[in-house]
């Protein structure tokens, strides 16, 4: 069957579109993208409202779906459709579920899972180490084999250089990326939330920048020194951003995200206006004013590469006990294009172009999964956008499994209408009722 | 004042000066022949203790009984807590029972705050985690002001694990919302990051801190936190923090001397400063009394139940 999207502003920075266009798509994939595009003998002609743009798929490479062992939290199915409600029409899941994702039986169970969700894909991420104990290194081949598209001991850093200089070379066999979650235990200690003048006020211990900055600074000198490829996950600290941007500048293999909870919101929203709201709990911690500042900057710079959720459901009864007791972590997956919208493409920081790169070309480039561009013979994974969509951000209405928000309530402008995964329309929003 | 004291951070000077009024008059209640008043007669108040304590569960229970109230104690640690009951289960399981006021201890910062917003009962504050310890720098304010009418203007040294320590916290606020000079001092991996700007001076180095002052308020060196090696030995900090009968000379002739106790002596202070003329710690344990009583006064019995914010 084909479709032909007609008459919409096509935003596709890896061919270098932005303008009016037709797309016509064949199945599943991108057969023609054009200007005024005829539509053939049986071909369905949709027109795209003005007001609408067509973006290559969202990629979203940092998610936790949870499945399996908690899967009261988030499930493949439950995740992948607050991931397609979100606009995201692939997501690159954690390992660190119950069994760890270290072997090609659990990356199995997962895509065996997302296929019968039948929504957005999902791209398993491995464990670097077994268990991600930190000590033996899990079998990067098979786990590359069964679909694993980078590796990581996520919620922890690979827990010594050896090993992880081991992981950077190991996994140039298979070109795939160290993802690194970057934080120096013993600086982190039992802390919870940045340390600074607002943890102090509140009497919670603290995090500093430099437990974050100094793990990275380890791992980038370590794919200077191999020549693997480090991807800084979830930056959260000014230092960090400076360690990446020298690495850069030196030519070390590094990419590096922020999550757009880091970019938008300081520690001051752990005092107010729900004081010890454990929905501003997460790791890394949310910063002061420079740091949330320094993350915007290198968003409008070009120094951070990727825009990434660290979606982290946790369960209601997880999260409501004492603020040192919670579980680290917010959802991001539904409130990430509205809030980078509202934040960054409507204040005039970025332009629409650069967002898709944060949000496609770049997580596409750095996984070496398809997509991340509108190309003909691709698979027809888009994105259909509402830029002036008013949303006003309600938790409970969420299709994650988890309401774990710190945006619930929030007034935003942009969103999504409609999000097309191979072809096949696997979300399309009610409010905005496009027919596709 | 509001339905809740949850710290120092909520009160206003006003409020402060009419807590202190206040224990004036409960004081007087403690020295008559029969202590007890009918004020809070028929009203429920729960101490609901998740951490250890004496001092301050007694003295929170002895105020209770003196304004009449019908109070229990709840020791949490030993009961709902091994059964894995929530925090929030637990507080709305005492809530069915209508409770007026609930007392609270607890370990983490911010869990009064918790039980506010889920508690129609008033909440009081008697120590969350690092955060706050209020009737404690109210009694604090009390005592000096037996000594010192008036406190703006005066030198207040706080001298010890200031990064630990919520009587700190509380302290801070309450003494420079009344205009005090406050100087802290202790080691620096002890300093919480920032307190500068809370207008308290940090000195490195305690001579500094106590030099001139009219009050020295001296904190427990908690040992059951100091397995993070924050200083070398106990021996080292009594020589570089302890109070000792040379380093109170270096303050005001008239200075007080402070500690909110349990005190460990010759780790934090000298046996002849803690028990010497200068030393009013059992004038503070006497006064949590009298301004426990005016705190439960003027929460149950001054006003009467707004809704929840």
């Amino acid at each position: 069957m084909k479709r032909l999207l007609k008459g919409a502003r096509v935003v596709d920075p890896a061919n270098g579109r932005d303008g009016l266009y037709d797309i016509l798509i064949d199945g599943d994939r991108i057969a023609q993208v054009g200007a005024n595009l005829q539509a053939g003998e049986g071909t369905e002609v949709v027109s795209i409202p003005s007001n609408l743009v067509i973006t290559p798929g969202l990629i979203d490479m940092h998610v936790h779906l949870r499945e399996p062992g908690q899967e009261h939290k988030e499930t493949v199915a439950t995740g992948t459709l607050s991931a397609v409600v979100g606009g995201f029409t692939a997501v690159a899941c954690m390992p660190n579920t119950s069994p760890v994702n270290d072997n090609a039986g659990v990356t199995q169970y997962i895509l065996k899972k997302a296929a019968e969700a039948k929504l957005a894909r999902v791209y398993p991420i491995g464990a670097v180490s077994i268990g991600q104990k930190g000590e033996q290194m899990a079998e990067l081949g098979e786990l590359k084999d069964a679909g694993c598209v980078a590796v990581t001991d996520d919620g922890h850093p690979i827990r010594t250089a050896l090993l992880a200089r081991r992981a950077l070379e190991y996994t140039k066999l298979f070109d795939m990326p160290v993802i690194e979650h970057c934080e120096d235990p013993s600086l982190k200690g039992d802390g919870v939330a940045h340390e600074g003048l607002v943890a102090s006020k509140l009497g919670l211990r603290g995090i500093p920048g430099e437990a974050e900055s100094i793990m990275a600074q380890r791992d980038i000198a370590l794919a200077e020194l191999t020549g693997g490829r480090v991807h800084i996950a979830h930056m959260s600290a000014r230092q960090t951003l400076d360690a990446v941007r020298v690495g850069k500048a030196r030519g070390a293999n590094v990419t590096c995200e922020v999550a757009p909870h880091h970019f938008i919101l300081t520690d001051e929203m752990l005092a107010a206006p729900v004081p010890y709201d454990t929905n501003t709990k997460m790791n890394p911690p949310l910063r002061e004013t420079a740091d949330r500042d320094a993350m915007l900057q290198g968003i409008v710079d070009g120094s951070v590469d990727v825009i990434a959720t660290d979606h982290a459901p946790h369960h209601y009864d997880e999260k409501h006990v004492e603020f040192d007791r919670a579980p680290f972590g917010i959802t991001g997956l539904e409130t990430c294009v509205s809030l980078c919208f509202d934040r960054l493409v409507h204040p005039g920081l970025i332009t629409f172009s650069r967002l898709i790169e944060l949000l496609s070309v770049n997580p596409a480039r750095i996984l070496r999964v398809p997509g991340g561009s509108i190309t003909e013979g691709a698979p027809a994974d888009l994105t259909i956008l509402a830029p002036d969509l008013l949303v006003k951000v309600d938790a409970k209405a969420m299709k994650s499994r988890s309401k774990n928000t710190p945006f619930d309530g929030w007034e935003l402008r942009g969103g999504v209408a409609a999000t097309i995964v191979g072809g096949r329309t696997v979300y399309s929003n009610p409010v905005v009722g496009l027919s596709i | 004042m509001k339905k809740d004291l949850l710290g120092i951070d909520d009160l206003s000077a006003d409020e402060i000066y009419r807590v202190l009024e206040t224990a004036r008059a409960m004081r007087e209640i403690g020295e008559r022949p029969i202590k007890k008043v009918p004020t809070l007669r028929g009203k429920t108040v729960v101490n609901l203790f998740y951490e250890p304590s004496t001092r301050t569960r007694t003295s929170f229970e002895i105020a209770e009984k003196r304004l009449s109230a019908d109070t229990l104690n709840i020791a949490v640690a030993a009961s709902s807590v091994l059964k894995g009951e929530t925090l929030a289960d637990t507080a709305m399981n005492i809530e069915a029972m209508s409770p007026d006021m609930i007392v609270v201890r607890h370990a983490s910062s911010g869990a009064c705050h918790l039980l506010s917003r889920i508690c129609r009962s008033r909440i009081i504050n008697a120590g969350d985690g690092l955060h706050e310890h209020p009737t404690q720098a109210l009694l604090d304010a009390f005592t000096i002001q037996q000594h010192k009418p008036d406190l703006a203007g005066l030198k207040v040294a706080i001298v010890g694990d200031l990064l630990h320590s919520r009587v700190l916290r509380s302290n801070v606020l309450l003494l420079t919302k009344l205009g005090a000079r406050v100087f802290v001092s202790g080691p620096p991996t002890l300093v919480p990051r920032g307190i500068e700007q809370l207008g308290v001076t940090v000195s490195a180095r305690i001579e500094e801190a106590v030099q001139d002052a009219d009050v020295v308020m001296m904190l427990r060196i908690q040992q059951e936190r100091m397995q993070g090696g924050f200083f070398p030995s106990l021996r080292e900090y009594f020589t570089l923090f302890g109070l000792t009968e040379a380093r109170i000379r270096l303050a005001k002739p008239d200075v007080i001397v402070m500690h909110p106790g349990p005190m460990n002596r010759g780790v934090e202070i000298a046996s002849e400063v803690a028990d010497g003329p200068y030393s009013v710690i059992l004038e503070q344990v006497a006064n949590g009394v009298a301004v426990r009583m005016a705190v439960l006064y003027l929460l149950a019995g001054g006003v009467e139940h707004e809704t929840a914010a």
